[in-house]
């Protein structure tokens, strides 16, 4: 009994880490700008691309040992990602805020974007799926009838060590600060000084860089790529991310990780097909109960 | 006189010429189909502006409520009126479906207006993105449910409603579903400019400006809330009702996010709250979609990027909030937008 409740808790921390890797582009994405990036879920799935395609080359190509592929990989990968969001923010974003359109107008920016990228991948690459090559061995461990493997770990271990170094950027460093002045007052901010173009840029490689890595991480664990990959995952973190509370760090990886392990829960106790359904009606309670998510602050409106 | 009613004569006009067209077959069934998918296009995209544009709420499940109108007219229509392997016999004479047929389309419009009620209720409290992402898990539950309900198909869909539009095509043989996309949309259309233009209406604008001035001004803010959202939601039942007509087959795959997603372009494409804005961009968006088919995969490549660049020179979509009477003065002469 106790072994299942660990089992499930494991493999729900897993899934949770996904979530909460890409809820957290769109926590600070909106954190900044209020904007709902909804081009995130597919950045995630160009990420995994990107992967694929480093990773093959790495190993086919340049003949390098698995662990040596890898280590390129991820940064490599990270930094591919986050110079398409960065592209997108610079080609489709940008211009529009400078005209002043309604912030929404930008939202369903975001959304031709997501689709683009999605059937452009299409159109490119073809529906056929792509397998992602083995990089390093998977060893599956047994302790007290607790099953995992050393990937499972890396993933867990990886989604907690983002989540410290974000924090510590958001709260410690300058351009943390900035980030979070912009997002209190964006008029004030560039008459002191801040640059704050490039602190908009920061947040797109931050968030992008992340998804990427979520990326490769998800195409490791699940190694099959389809262009569709993201959307689902990508609506779902957003969802993950407003019950934990948009604009928070904590939020994100708090609601990441409650929806994969609702998620978990409910497959492991009713018929799969049952999953969204549950999870999102949990989900819609708890929006319910705390209209602002569970860190998020509800905000005073001046009369 | 003719002045008054010219706007009246000149819908009839067009309805009866549709319905000429259609019964001599003058035009292929592609290109009527084509017509009838531009009315429930119309519906849409009208009723989410009302809720997008003029409340200036951000919702993005539409596809839900109009899954909820589809299945329930549907699964009503083929259980009145159809031999259907599920339901057995036909409840009651097949005849009748002449006339029950857009009561069974309303009925589907009130529940899909029932199932607003699961958005509206939120709405009370939460604003903004919060209620957007509302929105979007209503979208997931709906469908997800009926996913689930095996006794209508689940994720295989649900098909039969042919039979029930060739027993109205037995009793007079006319083009039953031109006609009454026709009437639906004129009808969507009317009401919404009635709802948006009375007194009452007026609240929906205010609401979009500033809540906590218009709640001190006494609008009853949750009331009109609620009601919005209940027209909007029921609109798009009745659109999805005939969306399953016009098919004849309807899976709750067809109404995912993807769906909401084309709603929710048509009505910024045309301006928010803008409602001759919101019926042109549905019209324009239909041609476009039919108009890149040849490109297959590559239309939606080029559609989004034809957005954006849209977005781009246009910022505020096409009519941006205006209506089309105040672009064309002389408009005003056979129709009052007060």
């Amino acid at each position: 009994m106790l072994a299942t409740i660990i089992q499930n808790l494991i493999n729900a921390l897993q899934w949770g880490s996904f979530y909460a890797l890409i809820a957290l582009g769109y926590t600070l994405v909106y954190g900044v700008l209020t904007l709902i990036n909804f081009a995130h879920g597919d950045i995630f799935m160009v990420g995994a691309y990107i992967a694929f395609f480093v990773a093959t080359f790495m190993l086919s190509a340049a003949g390098l040992p698995g662990w040596a592929a890898l280590a390129l990989t991820i940064p490599l990968t990270m930094i591919l990602t986050s110079m398409v969001g960065v592209t997108l923010e610079r080609v489709a974003y940008r211009p529009l805020r400078r005209k002043g359109a309604h912030r929404l107008y930008v939202v369903i920016t975001a959304l031709m974007c997501g689709l683009i990228l999605e059937h452009a991948n299409l159109a490119l690459l073809g529906a056929s799926r792509k397998a992602f090559p083995p990089m390093i061995t998977e060893h599956v461990y047994n302790i007290g009838g607790v099953s995992f493997t050393n990937l499972k770990v890396a993933v867990i271990v990886s989604a907690i060590l983002v989540f410290i170094l974000l924090q510590w950027i958001v709260t410690k460093t300058k351009v943390g600060m900035a980030m979070r002045a912009i997002s209190y007052d964006k008029f004030a901010v560039p008459l002191m000084g801040i640059p704050m173009d490039n602190i908009i840029v920061a947040t797109f490689v931050l968030g992008s860089g992340m998804a990427g890595l979520a990326g490769i991480l998800f195409a490791m664990s699940y190694p099959i790529l389809e262009p569709y990959m993201g959307a689902l995952i990508g609506w779902k973190a957003f969802i993950a991310a407003v019950v934990g509370g948009i604009g928070d760090i904590r939020g994100a990886f708090l609601g990441g990780f409650l929806l994969g392990a609702v998620e978990i829960l409910v497959v492991a106790f009713f018929p799969s097909t049952f999953r969204d359904l549950i999870a999102f009606t949990v989900l819609l309670v708890i929006l319910a109960f705390r209209p602002t998510g569970l860190f998020g602050v509800a905000k005073t409106t001046k009369i | 006189m003719l002045k008054r009613y010219s706007i009246q004569l000149i819908l009839v006009a067009c309805g009866g010429l549709l319905t000429y067209v259609a019964y001599e077959e003058l035009v292929s069934l592609y290109l009527l189909s084509v017509l009838m998918f531009m009315g429930v296009n119309v519906i849409l995209s009208t009723s989410l502006n009302l809720v997008n544009g003029n409340m200036g709420e951000f919702s993005c499940g539409h596809a839900g409520f109009m899954c909820v109108g589809a299945y329930v007219s549907s699964v009503l229509g083929v259980w009145l009126f159809a031999k259907d392997k599920v339901f057995g016999p036909p409840v009651l004479p097949p005849e009748l479906a002449l006339y029950a047929f857009p009561l069974v389309i309303l009925a589907g419009g009130v529940a899909a207006a029932l199932a607003g009620l699961l958005v509206a209720i939120p709405s009370y409290k939460t604003r903004g993105d919060y209620l957007a992402i509302i929105t979007i898990a209503a979208n997931y539950i709906i469908i997800s449910a009926i996913e689930n309900l095996g006794v209508i198909g689940g994720s295989r869909g649900f098909m039969g409603m042919k039979s029930v539009i060739s027993s109205m095509e037995d009793v007079a043989y006319l083009p039953w579903m031109p006609i009454w996309v026709f009437s639906f949309t004129i009808f969507c259309v009317w009401l919404i400019r009635r709802y948006v233009s009375s007194t009452f209406g007026k609240g929906v604008n205010a609401i979009s400006q500033d809540e906590v001035a218009a709640e001190i001004m006494s609008v009853n803010t949750n009331k009109i809330k609620t009601i919005t959202f209940m027209v909007s939601s029921g609109l798009a039942g009745i659109a999805g009702g005939l969306f399953a007509y016009i098919l004849g087959y309807v899976n709750p795959g067809s109404f995912n996010i993807l769906k909401s997603t084309e709603v929710l372009v048509m009505v910024y494409l045309g301006g928010m709250a803008s409602l001759s804005g919101a019926v042109l961009s549905a019209i324009a968006f239909t041609i476009l979609l039919e108009l890149l088919r040849p490109l297959q995969i590559i239309k939606w490549v080029v559609i989004p990027l034809l957005l954006i660049i849209v977005m781009q020179f246009r910022p505020e979509g096409i009519m941006g909030s205006r209506e089309l009477s105040d672009i064309f003065p002389w408009l005003k002469r056979f129709y009052r937008f007060k």
